[in-house]
């Protein structure tokens, strides 16, 4: 008599068109300059940054400032892979998940002890303290950094192939490879939160985000999915650092670790995309690209406006552009809503 | 017996908030909890619960030790709560609020769920909103999803912590009648209350708490006649 529904006609479209925006991001290196595949790299990469951090603050009220410790860290462990163990740069990667996993393991165990604003402060000093650490191994460059050997990055994994496909010079290569990696990571990162907020535990997630004394009188194991969803994101947010750093094939302590790159610019795209949605990261780094390409002359200026727009965005649209946009339009172009359809039924969202 | 708590005691730094306390619940029973403001009712809930963990003392459940075991484990046994304050999932929706509690309280597939979704909502009115944000809805039906919450949980025992508190009496008697109706299916439940004449109408036995001591439990005639509960509880002098 009565069922349970997520889909909508929107989501159905959007899946279509997400397919084909796909297929057309991987073929896109064919007919396009270098320029513009260094861009899409630093939207997909922000992107994929800005679904993780959504998913800890915005589903699991995590807000962590930290972020930066898995994404300088994860780029330390490619290199170190690279540098130390004589990989080659693409399975390197993984072992930059695997570290970040490693680093959220403690950083949990002591960050889960504090609460709200504490959090917060408690995360932002593990990861200055892992910026501390990696800055005293000399192997790895010490304080002022190190790149990529040339060895290393003249022969990646895929760079050969790439260059023979469509005929471009080795740097341009492996920009390629790492768009390609960074259009696959976002994918699935989007794709693995989406799923999760249509499972059970995405119902769990919202619970616990919500209220988490209710949650836990309703039987949810709140923190097991804290856990689970802190580690996720550690282990995503890592592979991330690492091929950002893949890219650039240079690191020091100061570009891993930085708050200002890997947290508050991703806060930023969160906020006035909409925290607490998987389009709102979506619609928030597109909006911080046009600002970074428009106002990226103006120096001290430009972080000026950008925290001048999240504070007008968060007094007048606190759940950003597209819970605007969402609440005029009723459109969800990942619905994630259970609707119980039968008799009887009214109203709805 | 479905539940038994043998000198269950809880205490916040010097403030003892549960003293002593001794009680049993028989299966299928309605027992109502009163007491003056501060007297350690909702605290008892939580120790029933497990939101608090008691310093002293035995709770059984169901003939099963349960004193140190978590909140979410007991929910899972059969212990369905509302709040005294409402605290709906805000942003889901009243029937997402119900299938959490169902997919999780008894644990299954959420499809499994749905009927028992729709026919708890039917039952507490709640139905023609099933799909309404949680967040906009009014004092009434946050209470009414309050208790649904709980139901979906599948509850042996329900405990109701001032669910018909700040209702209007027509609002009150429809609380009434939906909670009378939960108990006559056999649900046992546990009802702390101040609307007198709700509870009364529908529990088969009082427990008085005061500073957190037990002063008395049996008949609701018999205890509202009692002396002590007059000038404790109702402040008259007798």
């Amino acid at each position: 008599m009565y069922r349970l529904t997520t889909r909508t006609r929107a989501g159905t479209a959007t899946e279509i068109a997400v397919l084909v925006v796909i297929l057309a991001g991987l073929a896109l290196p064919a007919v396009t300059t270098r320029g513009v595949i260094q861009d899409l790299f630093f939207i997909l990469t922000m992107l994929t940054l800005a679904q993780i951090w959504n998913l800890l603050a915005g589903y699991g009220g995590l807000v962590s400032v930290g972020q930066q410790a898995f994404v300088g860290l994860g780029a330390y462990a490619l290199f170190a892979g690279v540098i130390l163990l004589d990989w080659d740069p693409v399975p390197a990667i993984l072992l930059a998940g695997l570290a970040a996993l490693v680093l959220a393991i403690p950083t949990a165990f002591f960050a889960f002890r504090l609460q709200g604003a504490y959090f917060a402060i408690g995360t932002w000093v593990i990861a200055e303290v892992t910026r501390l650490l990696v800055a005293q191994r000399k192997a790895l460059g010490g304080g002022t950094g190190i790149s990529l050997p040339r060895e290393a990055t003249s022969n990646i994994m895929g760079t050969d192939a790439i260059r023979a496909l469509f005929g471009v010079r080795e740097a341009a290569a492996r920009d390629i490879l790492a768009y390609w990696l960074a259009l696959v990571l976002a994918v699935a990162v989007t794709g693995g939160i989406y799923w999760l907020l249509r499972s059970r535990l995405g119902l769990a997630l919202a619970a616990v985000r919500d209220n988490v004394d209710a949650a836990q009188s309703v039987g949810v194991d709140v923190a097991r999915l804290k856990w689970a969803v802190f580690l996720i994101a550690a282990a995503a947010t890592g592979l991330t650092g690492a091929l950002i750093f893949l890219q650039t094939a240079r690191i020091s302590p100061d570009a891993a670790f930085a708050v200002t790159d890997w947290t508050a610019y991703v806060i930023f795209i969160v906020v006035i995309g909409g925290i607490g949605t998987i389009e709102g990261p979506i619609l928030g780094v597109l909006v911080f690209f046009a600002l970074r390409s428009a106002l990226a002359d103006y120096g001290s200026w430009y972080l000026m406006t950008l925290g001048l727009i999240a504070i007008v965005v968060m007094l007048f649209a606190p759940k950003g552009l597209w819970g605007l946009i969402s609440a005029r339009s009723g459109l969800h172009l990942f619905p994630v809503r259970r609707r119980l359809a039968g008799l009887k039924i009214e109203g709805g969202i | 017996m479905i539940l038994r708590l043998e000198n269950v005691s809880k205490s916040f730094g010097a403030l003892k908030v549960a003293d002593s306390v001794t009680f049993t619940v028989p299966r299928g029973e309605a027992l109502g909890i009163i007491g003056p403001n501060g007297a350690g009712k909702s605290t008892l809930f939580n120790l029933i619960t497990g939101n608090l963990l008691a310093n002293e003392g035995r709770i059984e459940f169901l003939g099963r030790d349960v004193t140190r075991t978590p909140a979410m484990e007991r929910v899972r046994t059969g212990v369905g709560r509302s709040f005294q304050i409402p605290q709906p999932f805000e942003g889901l929706t009243v029937f997402e609020n119900l299938l959490t509690a169902a997919a999780f309280g008894r644990g299954g597939r959420e499809a499994e769920m749905v009927e028992d979704c729709a026919h708890i909502l039917e039952q507490t009115e709640l139905l023609g909103k099933a799909n309404v944000v949680a967040g906009s809805l009014s004092l009434l039906d946050r209470k009414r999803l309050e208790l649904a919450r709980a139901l979906a949980t599948g509850p042996e025992l329900l405990l109701l912590d001032e669910i018909a508190g700040g209702l209007t009496e027509g609002e009150c008697k429809a609380l009434v009648a939906t909670i009378r109706a939960i108990h006559a299916k056999g649900t046992t439940i546990i009802w702390i209350e101040h609307v007198l004449h709700a509870l009364t109408s529908v529990v088969e036995r009082l427990l008085v708490l005061d500073f957190g001591r037990v002063i008395g439990i049996g008949a609701p005639d018999e205890i509202m006649a009692s002396k002590e509960v007059r000038e404790i509880y109702l402040g008259l002098e007798v």
